[in-house]
Protein backbone atom coordinates (compact mmCIF):
# COMPACT_ATOMS: atom_id res chain seq x y z
CA UNK A 1 0.00 0.00 0.00
CA UNK A 2 1.16 3.53 -0.56
CA UNK A 3 1.37 6.26 2.11
CA UNK A 4 -1.63 7.99 0.77
CA UNK A 5 -3.96 5.20 0.41
CA UNK A 6 -2.68 3.77 4.31
CA UNK A 7 -3.85 7.50 5.44
CA UNK A 8 -7.11 7.62 3.51
CA UNK A 9 -7.43 4.11 5.17
CA UNK A 10 -7.09 5.74 8.68
CA UNK A 11 -9.08 8.33 7.61
CA UNK A 12 -12.06 5.93 7.11
CA UNK A 13 -11.71 3.54 9.83
CA UNK A 14 -11.40 6.86 12.14
CA UNK A 15 -14.68 8.55 11.13
CA UNK A 16 -16.13 4.65 10.99
CA UNK A 17 -15.40 4.23 15.08
CA UNK A 18 -16.34 7.51 15.49
CA UNK A 19 -19.83 7.68 13.62
CA UNK A 20 -20.09 4.05 15.76
CA UNK A 21 -19.27 6.06 19.37
CA UNK A 22 -21.97 8.94 18.32
CA UNK A 23 -24.80 6.38 16.93
CA UNK A 24 -24.75 4.07 20.23
CA UNK A 25 -24.63 7.55 22.73
CA UNK A 26 -27.95 8.40 21.86
CA UNK A 27 -29.63 4.95 21.06
CA UNK A 28 -28.17 3.57 24.86
CA UNK A 29 -29.51 7.02 26.26
CA UNK A 30 -32.87 6.05 24.57
CA UNK A 31 -32.97 2.21 25.46
CA UNK A 32 -31.79 2.54 28.50
CA UNK A 33 -33.76 5.61 29.60
CA UNK A 34 -30.60 6.88 31.21
CA UNK A 35 -32.18 10.74 30.94
CA UNK A 36 -35.41 11.98 30.96
CA UNK A 37 -36.96 15.26 29.59
CA UNK A 38 -35.12 17.72 27.33
CA UNK A 39 -31.92 16.46 28.16
CA UNK A 40 -32.59 13.07 26.02
CA UNK A 41 -33.30 15.64 23.21
CA UNK A 42 -30.41 17.46 23.85
CA UNK A 43 -27.91 14.48 23.81
CA UNK A 44 -29.21 13.05 20.53
CA UNK A 45 -29.18 16.35 18.97
CA UNK A 46 -25.51 17.17 20.06
CA UNK A 47 -24.52 13.64 18.93
CA UNK A 48 -26.47 13.45 15.29
CA UNK A 49 -24.44 16.94 14.74
CA UNK A 50 -20.93 15.75 15.65
CA UNK A 51 -21.92 12.83 13.71
CA UNK A 52 -22.84 14.46 10.48
CA UNK A 53 -19.38 16.86 10.68
CA UNK A 54 -17.18 13.75 11.09
CA UNK A 55 -19.00 12.15 8.07
CA UNK A 56 -18.45 15.11 6.24
CA UNK A 57 -14.89 15.45 7.40
CA UNK A 58 -14.17 11.76 7.42
CA UNK A 59 -16.00 10.22 4.39
CA UNK A 60 -16.59 12.75 2.16
CA UNK A 61 -12.91 14.32 2.96
CA UNK A 62 -14.36 17.78 3.45
CA UNK A 63 -11.53 20.29 4.45
CA UNK A 64 -10.60 23.99 4.50
CA UNK A 65 -6.68 22.77 2.22
CA UNK A 66 -8.24 20.48 -0.74
CA UNK A 67 -11.67 21.21 -1.29
CA UNK A 68 -12.62 23.51 -3.54
CA UNK A 69 -14.30 27.00 -1.71
CA UNK A 70 -17.05 27.00 -4.20
CA UNK A 71 -18.05 24.13 -2.77
CA UNK A 72 -17.62 25.15 0.68
CA UNK A 73 -19.50 28.08 -0.30
CA UNK A 74 -22.66 25.92 -1.47
CA UNK A 75 -22.59 23.47 1.35
CA UNK A 76 -22.58 26.93 3.90
CA UNK A 77 -25.54 28.38 1.31
CA UNK A 78 -27.99 25.12 1.79
CA UNK A 79 -26.98 24.74 5.43
CA UNK A 80 -28.71 28.41 5.98
CA UNK A 81 -31.72 28.04 3.23
CA UNK A 82 -32.26 24.72 5.50
CA UNK A 83 -32.03 27.10 9.09
CA UNK A 84 -34.01 29.24 7.80
CA UNK A 85 -36.72 27.02 6.53
CA UNK A 86 -36.90 24.18 8.84
CA UNK A 87 -36.63 26.89 11.68
CA UNK A 88 -38.73 29.26 10.31
CA UNK A 89 -41.46 26.36 9.71
CA UNK A 90 -41.22 24.79 13.32
CA UNK A 91 -41.33 28.38 14.83
CA UNK A 92 -44.47 29.51 13.25
CA UNK A 93 -46.33 26.09 13.40
CA UNK A 94 -45.10 25.77 17.24
CA UNK A 95 -46.56 29.59 17.52
CA UNK A 96 -49.83 28.70 15.76
CA UNK A 97 -50.47 25.71 17.36
CA UNK A 98 -49.50 27.78 20.65
CA UNK A 99 -52.41 30.06 19.53
CA UNK A 100 -55.17 27.54 18.78
CA UNK A 101 -54.90 25.61 22.23
CA UNK B 1 4.19 14.76 -35.94
CA UNK B 2 4.47 12.72 -32.81
CA UNK B 3 5.39 15.62 -31.04
CA UNK B 4 2.08 17.50 -32.13
CA UNK B 5 0.35 14.16 -31.13
CA UNK B 6 1.35 13.93 -28.08
CA UNK B 7 0.92 17.14 -27.42
CA UNK B 8 -2.72 17.03 -28.18
CA UNK B 9 -3.06 14.07 -26.12
CA UNK B 10 -1.72 16.16 -23.16
CA UNK B 11 -4.21 18.69 -23.92
CA UNK B 12 -6.88 16.57 -24.62
CA UNK B 13 -6.87 15.22 -21.41
CA UNK B 14 -6.26 18.17 -19.56
CA UNK B 15 -9.83 19.17 -21.14
CA UNK B 16 -11.19 16.33 -20.15
CA UNK B 17 -9.81 16.58 -16.45
CA UNK B 18 -11.80 20.10 -16.44
CA UNK B 19 -15.02 18.95 -17.87
CA UNK B 20 -15.09 16.22 -14.94
CA UNK B 21 -14.07 18.53 -12.51
CA UNK B 22 -17.15 20.82 -13.49
CA UNK B 23 -19.03 17.78 -13.35
CA UNK B 24 -18.18 17.11 -9.79
CA UNK B 25 -18.95 20.20 -8.74
CA UNK B 26 -22.38 20.29 -10.37
CA UNK B 27 -23.20 16.89 -8.26
CA UNK B 28 -22.24 18.88 -5.31
CA UNK B 29 -24.53 21.05 -6.37
CA UNK B 30 -27.27 18.84 -6.41
CA UNK B 31 -26.77 16.80 -3.46
CA UNK B 32 -26.99 20.43 -1.34
CA UNK B 33 -30.59 21.05 -3.33
CA UNK B 34 -31.42 17.64 -2.35
CA UNK B 35 -30.20 18.18 1.16
CA UNK B 36 -32.92 21.35 1.28
CA UNK B 37 -35.22 18.71 -0.28
CA UNK B 38 -34.82 16.25 2.78
CA UNK B 39 -34.33 19.05 4.97
CA UNK B 40 -37.97 20.09 4.44
CA UNK B 41 -39.73 16.48 4.82
CA UNK B 42 -37.90 16.47 8.05
CA UNK B 43 -39.65 19.85 8.95
CA UNK B 44 -43.20 18.55 7.71
CA UNK B 45 -42.28 15.45 10.09
CA UNK B 46 -41.66 17.53 12.70
CA UNK B 47 -45.01 19.61 12.53
CA UNK B 48 -47.01 16.48 12.27
CA UNK B 49 -45.23 14.10 14.11
CA UNK B 50 -48.00 14.12 17.19
CA UNK B 51 -50.93 14.49 15.15
CA UNK B 52 -51.90 10.44 14.86
CA UNK B 53 -55.64 11.07 14.47
CA UNK B 54 -56.64 9.07 16.99
CA UNK B 55 -55.02 6.38 15.10
CA UNK B 56 -51.61 4.25 15.91
CA UNK B 57 -48.66 6.59 17.20
CA UNK B 58 -45.00 6.74 17.14
CA UNK B 59 -44.40 4.91 20.21
CA UNK B 60 -47.12 1.68 18.65
CA UNK B 61 -45.27 1.03 15.27
CA UNK B 62 -41.70 1.95 16.05
CA UNK B 63 -39.07 -0.86 16.78
CA UNK B 64 -35.44 0.27 17.77
CA UNK B 65 -33.66 -2.81 17.47
CA UNK B 66 -35.07 -3.04 13.60
CA UNK B 67 -33.51 0.69 13.32
CA UNK B 68 -30.30 0.15 15.10
CA UNK B 69 -29.75 -2.79 12.52
CA UNK B 70 -30.65 -0.64 10.07
CA UNK B 71 -28.20 2.35 11.17
CA UNK B 72 -25.45 -0.39 11.18
CA UNK B 73 -26.25 -1.59 7.58
CA UNK B 74 -25.86 1.89 6.04
CA UNK B 75 -22.98 3.08 8.26
CA UNK B 76 -20.73 -0.35 7.42
CA UNK B 77 -21.98 0.03 3.75
CA UNK B 78 -20.17 3.74 3.60
CA UNK B 79 -17.05 2.09 5.16
CA UNK B 80 -17.51 -0.08 2.20
CA UNK B 81 -17.44 2.25 -0.40
CA UNK B 82 -14.55 3.80 1.27
CA UNK B 83 -12.53 0.49 0.58
CA UNK B 84 -14.10 0.83 -2.75
CA UNK B 85 -12.41 4.61 -2.96
CA UNK B 86 -9.48 3.35 -1.75
CA UNK B 87 -8.86 0.20 -3.99
CA UNK B 88 -9.88 3.18 -6.65
CA UNK B 89 -6.90 5.04 -6.09
CA UNK B 90 -4.66 2.02 -5.86
CA UNK B 91 -5.96 1.05 -9.58
CA UNK B 92 -6.95 -2.38 -8.64
CA UNK B 93 -10.43 -3.00 -9.92
CA UNK B 94 -10.94 -6.27 -8.93
CA UNK B 95 -11.03 -4.89 -5.45
CA UNK B 96 -13.03 -2.39 -6.42
CA UNK B 97 -15.05 -4.44 -7.72
CA UNK B 98 -15.69 -6.60 -4.81
CA UNK B 99 -16.37 -4.23 -2.62
CA UNK B 100 -18.94 -2.72 -5.01
CA UNK B 101 -20.61 -5.79 -4.14
CA UNK B 102 -20.33 -5.96 -0.62
CA UNK B 103 -21.49 -2.55 -0.44
CA UNK B 104 -24.10 -3.49 -2.47
CA UNK B 105 -25.22 -6.05 -0.39
CA UNK B 106 -25.55 -3.95 2.69
CA UNK B 107 -27.66 -1.63 0.51
CA UNK B 108 -29.83 -4.25 -0.71
CA UNK B 109 -30.18 -5.69 3.14
CA UNK B 110 -31.03 -2.02 4.12
CA UNK B 111 -33.68 -1.51 1.59
CA UNK B 112 -35.04 -5.18 2.29
CA UNK B 113 -35.51 -4.26 6.28
CA UNK B 114 -37.34 -1.07 5.24
CA UNK B 115 -39.78 -2.80 3.06
CA UNK B 116 -40.62 -5.42 5.75
CA UNK B 117 -41.13 -2.44 8.23
CA UNK B 118 -43.13 -0.57 6.15
CA UNK B 119 -44.95 -4.24 5.44
CA UNK B 120 -45.74 -5.20 8.99
CA UNK B 121 -47.04 -1.04 9.11
CA UNK B 122 -49.77 -1.24 6.73
CA UNK B 123 -50.53 -4.90 7.84
CA UNK B 124 -51.34 -2.97 11.69
CA UNK B 125 -53.30 -0.80 10.00
CA UNK B 126 -50.63 2.27 10.32
CA UNK B 127 -50.55 3.10 6.37
CA UNK B 128 -49.79 6.52 4.84
CA UNK B 129 -53.59 7.54 4.48
CA UNK B 130 -54.34 7.00 8.42
CA UNK B 131 -52.60 9.86 10.01
CA UNK B 132 -50.73 13.24 9.31
CA UNK B 133 -48.16 11.53 11.60
CA UNK B 134 -47.85 8.69 9.40
CA UNK B 135 -48.31 10.34 5.89
CA UNK B 136 -45.07 12.03 7.15
CA UNK B 137 -43.66 9.40 8.43
CA UNK B 138 -43.85 7.53 4.58
CA UNK B 139 -42.96 10.45 2.80
CA UNK B 140 -39.56 11.08 4.49
CA UNK B 141 -38.50 7.57 5.20
CA UNK B 142 -39.60 6.59 1.87
CA UNK B 143 -37.95 9.32 -0.10
CA UNK B 144 -34.69 8.11 1.85
CA UNK B 145 -35.61 4.52 0.72
CA UNK B 146 -36.05 5.61 -3.30
CA UNK B 147 -33.00 6.92 -2.68
CA UNK B 148 -31.26 4.15 -1.54
CA UNK B 149 -33.04 1.98 -4.19
CA UNK B 150 -31.59 4.92 -6.95
CA UNK B 151 -28.05 4.35 -5.13
CA UNK B 152 -28.04 0.50 -5.49
CA UNK B 153 -28.89 0.59 -9.01
CA UNK B 154 -25.93 2.97 -9.75
CA UNK B 155 -23.36 0.90 -7.87
CA UNK B 156 -24.86 -2.12 -10.44
CA UNK B 157 -24.45 0.26 -13.33
CA UNK B 158 -20.79 1.28 -11.94
CA UNK B 159 -19.69 -2.58 -11.20
CA UNK B 160 -20.76 -2.75 -14.88
CA UNK B 161 -18.29 0.18 -15.96
CA UNK B 162 -15.60 -0.58 -14.33
CA UNK B 163 -15.14 -4.59 -15.26
CA UNK B 164 -16.03 -3.54 -18.59
CA UNK B 165 -14.24 -0.30 -19.38
CA UNK B 166 -11.58 -0.54 -16.63
CA UNK B 167 -10.76 2.43 -14.14
CA UNK B 168 -10.25 4.75 -16.53
CA UNK B 169 -10.72 8.56 -15.95
CA UNK B 170 -14.48 9.22 -16.34
CA UNK B 171 -15.26 5.76 -14.66
CA UNK B 172 -12.95 6.93 -11.77
CA UNK B 173 -14.61 10.24 -11.51
CA UNK B 174 -18.49 8.62 -11.78
CA UNK B 175 -17.20 6.27 -9.05
CA UNK B 176 -16.18 9.41 -7.06
CA UNK B 177 -19.78 10.93 -7.60
CA UNK B 178 -21.49 7.67 -6.41
CA UNK B 179 -19.52 7.72 -3.57
CA UNK B 180 -20.50 11.12 -2.24
CA UNK B 181 -24.03 10.37 -3.07
CA UNK B 182 -24.05 6.92 -1.34
CA UNK B 183 -22.01 8.70 2.32
CA UNK B 184 -24.92 11.68 1.66
CA UNK B 185 -27.77 9.48 1.92
CA UNK B 186 -25.68 7.74 5.42
CA UNK B 187 -25.98 11.36 6.85
CA UNK B 188 -29.52 12.01 5.75
CA UNK B 189 -29.97 8.63 8.05
CA UNK B 190 -28.42 10.62 11.06
CA UNK B 191 -31.24 12.82 10.57
CA UNK B 192 -33.78 10.27 10.40
CA UNK B 193 -32.94 7.82 13.62
CA UNK B 194 -32.24 11.48 15.60
CA UNK B 195 -35.56 13.21 14.29
CA UNK B 196 -38.00 10.28 14.05
CA UNK B 197 -37.34 7.13 15.08
CA UNK B 198 -35.25 8.04 18.80
CA UNK B 199 -38.09 10.87 19.62
CA UNK B 200 -40.80 8.42 18.37
CA UNK B 201 -39.96 5.86 21.17
CA UNK B 202 -39.62 7.98 24.11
Amino acid sequence: MTPTAERSLTTYLVGFVLAVVLTAIPFAVVWGGLLTGPAVYAVIAVAAVLQVMVHLVFFLHLNFKSTPAENLFFLAFAAVLIIIMVGGSLWIMNDLHHRMM
Amino acid sequence: MTDISSGNAVLLEEEEKTSLEAREFGFWIYLMTDAVIFALLFATYAVLANNSAAGPTSNDVFELSHTALETALLLLSSLTFGFATIAMTLGRSGRVVFWLIVTLLLGVCFLAMEFVEFQGMLEKGAGPEVSGFLSAFFTLVGTHGLHVAFGALGICVMIGQVLIKGLTLPVRSRLVRLGLFWHFLDIVWIGIFSVVYLPGVM
